[in-house]
């Protein structure tokens, strides 16, 4: 594709384990992102959807270059980030910025909002000194926050309002591709609509293109073009996010979406729920084969040979060999 | 009669910056076997409502200012710490949001399950583990007889929550207060221990008070669902009424700000503004001032709860008023 801008192609990301102090010595490895190839057009949001423990942020960090990768390539604007100096590197970040899910920890208690936002500007140069407060206002209007509340501290913001902040801190450097990593899930449902409309807004008006990471598939359905499902460290079902979400074609996507309590008593109690047994294996030790056979009620003996490749079935990719048969 | 009546409750802190009216004023009543949702935003009081019940606010800086809670003819808040302990553990049970806090890290889970039914029942530590055994297969805990005998850290967030539904109904409680047990949960697992919970209400015919800010977990479990604001009951209802017509404006703006209710990609209503600050006095409706529909009366009358429908109640004026 001519549009894509960020190029995901067989990214590995592996954790050693050492045991020992003096003999120290590799006792295994925790396949945390384990294969993942994704092309992300210009302007698109793309949810990233799983459980705790499936690689989904360890993904988003692994693109930003915060852990390295194991093997595979991260192609922003066709240069492999993962083969960059230190300082190309630091440079290349300009375009790929990060929301975390946390808008108490991910702000400085010491620095004040003028301060957060321009740092960025100062870092890369992006204006002298004389400018920046012009530049913060800016941002500050555009999360919707009043300039007057420059000089102010992150604890005098409520919950919404820093993760504003946050928002207005990837938004400086004009960066091509953002990436959030649950940034509404620390958030009450009222404040929650309020991050997504400015972000959805955000896509809109400024050509963003968003990486969005989240639990909640509602949540994603809303606001992503597309959804990749992750389950330990691969992606198991990716498509069109509508297509994906209301008919499910992965036996792992039909069971998470099934686990979504709705809004509304009388489907909640008349639908059947696909209840999962067990909690997901553990990425240390992934089970032979297709890594979810252990929990998955449509298994078969061959399921357990290989991991079965994404393939294309009715308007998406899907990771699993009976799919067309279930 | 109710199981549990709880009256007038005001549970205030008095801290250094202030008095903060966390529950101010809520009254509701529950039957035995009955299901009751509460549901609200962080900070409206929905869990101190439960510790209060409880006994569980930490005071000072806590107070309970005026109430009762009577359950089965003892005013929880009033009587002799003895006869408080008679029930609190053992009749009424709780579960909290985050089991991986509220599970002693030194202790074996063998000994953490036993302990209510020591306290309790007069039964033999045999007997009593015997008994614990029986109560992790119920919670669907496999392999009991080893398990039990393992620390907490060996179990894995969904187990642990199991661990503590078992300890919880170790006593057969009437009445289990849950606060959150499901929000530090993934969503697969979330539907396990909802099942859990559905399936052991049944089987001991236990009422349940299930605090959650989800609208959709209220949905599936619940029979009656109160909206708590800024530390008061703005709105009661069978599960489905609410549902299909809720009647005060904060429930409305709740139900319209969630995403799966909304078409995709649609603009979410949002609510401007921010709770208001428990701390201050709260002219007439704690809500008029985020509200749409608004008018200067709703900062002059004080709200209360009435019936708007057969077991509906509500608590704006402006829809008591019948203006919207």
């Amino acid at each position: 594709m001519a549009d894509t801008i960020l190029e995901l192609s067989d990214v590995k990301t592996h954790f050693p384990i050492y045991k020992g102090f003096i003999l120290r010595r590799q006792t295994g490895t925790v396949r945390a992102v384990d294969g993942v190839s994704l092309k992300i057009r210009k302007g698109e949001v793309v949810g990233l959807v799983g459980e705790s423990g499936c690689g989904k942020s360890t993904l988003a960090r692994t693109i930003l270059q915060l852990v390295p990768t194991t093997a595979g390539a991260v192609i922003l604007g066709g240069r492999n980030l993962s083969s960059l100096s230190a300082r190309e590197l630091a440079a290349a970040r300009k375009d790929l910025q990060m929301v975390f899910q946390d808008p108490y920890a991910s702000l400085n208690p010491r620095m004040t909002v003028f301060d957060t936002l321009a740092e960025p500007l100062r870092v890369h140069g992006i204006c002298t000194a004389t400018e920046a407060p012009g530049r913060v206002a800016g941002l500050m209007e555009k999360v919707g926050l009043a300039p007057r509340f420059m000089q102010k501290y992150p604890h005098e913001f409520s919950g919404g309002q820093r993760q504003r902040i946050a928002i207005a801190r990837a938004l400086a450097l004009n960066p091509a591709v953002i990436i959030a990593d649950e940034p509404v899930s620390a958030l009450d449902v009222s404040i929650q609509a309020q991050i997504l409309n400015l972000l959805a807004e955000l896509v809109r008006e400024m050509g963003l293109t968003l990486v969005f990471i989240a639990h909640d598939l509602s949540v994603v359905k809303h606001i992503s073009d597309r959804v990749a499902v992750m389950y330990l460290g691969k992606i198991v079902e990716l498509g069109d996010a509508s297509t994906v979400i209301e008919r499910p074609q992965h036996p792992y996507t039909r069971a998470l979406v099934s686990a979504i309590p709705t809004p509304n008593p009388d489907i909640e109690r008349s639908r059947r729920r696909i209840v999962l047994p067990g909690d997901p294996p553990s990425p240390i030790h992934p089970p032979a084969g297709c890594t979810f056979h252990p929990r998955c009620p449509h298994v078969q003996e061959r399921c357990k040979l290989a991991f079965p490749p994404l393939v294309h079935h009715d308007g998406r990719e899907v990771a699993c060999i009976r799919v067309g048969e279930i | 009669m109710p199981l549990l009546s709880v009256k007038d409750l005001r549970t205030w802190f008095h801290t250094r910056n202030g008095t903060y009216r966390a529950v101010d004023g809520v009254s509701f009543n529950l039957e035995a076997g009955e299901t009751l949702g509460i549901v609200g935003e962080s900070g409206s009081g929905k869990s101190v409502t439960c510790y209060s019940i409880m006994g569980l606010v930490p005071q000072p800086p806590g107070r309970i200012e005026s109430g009762t809670a009577v359950f089965d003819g003892v005013d929880l808040l009033r009587c002799t710490p003895k006869e408080a302990r008679q029930i609190r553990g053992k009749r009424l049970a709780m579960i909290f949001q985050d089991p991986m806090t509220s599970l002693n890290p030194y202790l074996r889970i063998s000994d953490q399950l036993i302990e209510p039914l020591l306290i309790h029942n007069k039964i033999s530590r045999k007997q009593a583990l015997t008994r614990a055994m029986e109560m992790l297969d119920a919670v669907g805990i496999n392999d009991a007889s080893k398990r039990i005998h393992y620390f907490p850290h060996e179990f894995s967030g969904g187990m642990r929550q199991r661990v503590m539904i078992a300890m919880a109904l170790i006593t057969q409680p009437e009445l289990l207060i849950a606060d959150e047990p499901t929000t530090a949960l993934d969503v697969t697992v979330q539907a396990q221990i909802l099942e859990l919970i559905k399936r052991l209400q049944k089987e001991f015919n236990m009422a349940v008070i299930f605090i959650t800010h989800d609208l959709g977990v209220v949905s599936g479990l619940c029979d009656r669902v109160q909206v708590m604001y800024a530390g008061r009951i703005v709105e009661t209802a069978d599960t489905r009424a609410l549902f299909q017509r809720p009647r005060h404006p904060y429930t409305r703006a709740l139900q319209q700000s969630i995403p799966s209710l909304q078409p995709k990609g649609a603009r979410l209503f949002t609510i401007p503004g921010m709770p208001p600050d428990l701390s201050k006095p709260i002219p007439g409706c704690a809500f008029a001032p985020r509200c749409t529909f608004a008018q200067p009366k709703c900062l002059e009358r004080d709200p209360q709860l009435s019936e708007c429908a057969a077991g509906h109640m509500q608590a704006c004026i402006r829809v008591q008023d019948g203006e919207i």
